[in-house]
């Protein structure tokens, strides 16, 4: 690996790390437009052009906002808890192919930071790690409320975890790789051999098991139990002021882009798009047109979970703990034998 | 090789800040960091798969779990269990003896020729996964067995009994 190579992975993952923020940023003045829009209000309209500056008021406020650590809190850990939500937010990104290869002159580039053979692994990992923000910054805040939204969190995500995995486990009996470069290359153009070529066709309810799963991995409604403001006054972050509960609220944003991206990529094909290489477009002309439309169905998904979120009614604990245990995890069961039967008898 | 070093060192500090923190949930957050550390020595050692299932049962699953156990036990120091001067006095004559036996059986033991892999790719996915399901694979079904066998009883002691509900 030469220095340009070096240059080029560091270039590329600067680019990422922005983009992420970025998107995070306006999914949040997104999210109150849409709000607007369900709700017949015009929503945020006052900071720039249509409200676009918006977000960049809304992080100002939060770096100049007084910083409060109460006084029976564990300081060091108060601190932690957000670090390390923002921290494992932001690593998902690594190993999601964001297209095919760009040649540039001599070197060709490819649009993937790293990519190691166990990249659904790893997303769940990072997925299973994200929980101990919450729960440390909940415990640390030494607030009732705090840690019972904390425990809520916890006990939420390791259920939802469970079926998240079978249903992965069914998607990879098909796909027979864990890396995501070449789950994304499997899924290529639209049509192929008289079916659909992406995931969701052939794993529906698999990937309706995902996408539920993922509503609540990143605790968004009808699943965000944890910060349940009727209940439990701000949840987790309840203690929390200025960066220190941007950093949770930004998190959020930023763990709704990567699933949205992982959903994408797992199941509607990644960068593939219909008749990619039947329109007889240069390499890479169809790689940036790739990137495009991934990061359009990635829109499309942040669109869903907001449209989710100001339509739907928050649950019940016990009716959340029901579907997770009673419903989801015989469902992705099922979908597993279903699979194996399938792929034994067609093929 | 220094890398090995340093990460070893990090193990071994972590684990005894774990027995050594005066507060439980810190001495968990230290467990957490060890088994992190485990996690690289995988990764150095070339086990990929080992590395992230290490990291998605130990760190992500099971010390969530002793997390959310510990948060909801009382940790206050009135209820904290005092302990006899007797008990205190042979836990630390029983750990010595343990550490005499350990450094004896250390001082008669030369060094092993370190072992060399015949394959260094044995711990990637594709390799692991041949490997079971073909030489290993009664054992690697009956273990599943196993751990289903705990689940199911796990299960069986967490509903009612029907007679006395």
């Amino acid at each position: 690996m030469g220095l340009a190579d070096i240059v080029i992975k560091f270039v590329l993952i600067v680019i990422i790390f922005a983009i992420s923020l970025v998107v995070a940023m306006y999914s949040t003045y997104a999210e109150r437009k849409v709000a607007a829009f369900f709700q017949d209000r015009i929503g945020p309209n006052r900071a720039g052009p249509w409200g676009l500056l918006q977000p960049l008021a809304d992080g100002g406020k939060m770096f100049l906002k007084e910083e409060i650590i109460p006084t029976n809190a564990t300081p060091f850990l108060f601190i932690v808890g957000p670090s390390l939500a923002i921290l494992t937010a932001c690593i998902g990104s690594a190993v999601i192919p964001w297209g095919q290869k760009l040649t540039i002159g001599s070197h060709v580039v490819d649009l993937q930071v790293t990519d190691i053979n166990v990249g659904v692994l790893y997303i769940f990992g990072v997925v299973s790690l994200g929980v101990y923000g919450v729960m440390i910054g909940g415990w640390a805040s030494n607030n009732k409320y705090s840690l019972l939204g904390a425990i809520r969190a916890a006990s939420q995500n390791i259920s939802y975890e469970i079926s998240m995995g079978l249903s992965i486990i069914a998607l990879l009996m098909l796909t027979g790789t864990l890396s995501l470069r070449e789950i994304a290359e499997q899924q290529h153009g639209f049509w192929a051999n008289g079916w659909f070529t992406w995931n969701v066709f052939r794993q529906p309810l698999g990937f309706l098991i995902f996408i539920v799963c993922a509503f609540a991995e990143t605790n968004r409604s009808p699943f965000d139990l944890p910060e349940c403001e009727t209940e439990l006054v701000g949840g987790y972050h309840t203690e929390y002021s200025s960066m220190k509960l941007g950093f949770y609220l930004f998190a959020e944003y930023i763990n709704m882009f990567i699933s949205s991206a992982v959903m994408a990529t797992l199941y509607f094909g990644g960068y593939n798009f219909p008749f990619m290489h039947h329109l007889g477009l240069s390499e890479n002309l169809v790689t940036i047109l790739g990137v495009v439309f991934l990061f359009a169905k990635i829109f499309a998904f942040i669109f869903f979970f907001m449209w989710v979120r100001w339509t739907i009614p928050r649950f019940r604990y016990d009716q959340l703990m029901d579907l997770g245990w009673k419903v989801l995890i015989p469902l992705a069961i099922a979908n597993i034998i279903l699979t194996g039967l399938i792929t034994t008898f067609l093929k | 090789m220094s890398t090995f070093y340093f990460i070893a060192f990090l193990s071994i500090f972590f684990s005894i800040l774990v027995i050594s923190a005066k507060n439980p949930v810190h001495s968990i957050l230290y467990l957490i960091l060890t088994f992190f550390t485990f996690t690289i020595h995988y990764i150095l050692l070339n086990a990929q798969f080992l590395a992230i299932v290490n990291f998605i049962v130990y760190m992500g699953a099971i010390l969530v779990l002793f997390l959310y156990t510990l948060m909801l036990i009382n940790l206050n120091k009135e209820s904290e269990p005092v302990k006899p001067f007797m008990v205190k006095f042979a836990g630390v004559f029983g750990g010595g003896i343990l550490i005499v036996a350990l450094v004896a059986s250390l001082k008669s033991i030369g060094i092993s020729d370190p072992v060399i892999l015949k394959n260094p790719d044995l711990g990637l996915v594709k390799n692991l996964g041949k490997v079971l399901f073909n030489e290993f694979l009664l054992p690697f079904e009956v273990s599943s067995v196993l751990l289903l066998s705990a689940m199911v009883g796990a299960v069986l002691l967490a509903t009612k009994d029907p007679k006395a509900a």
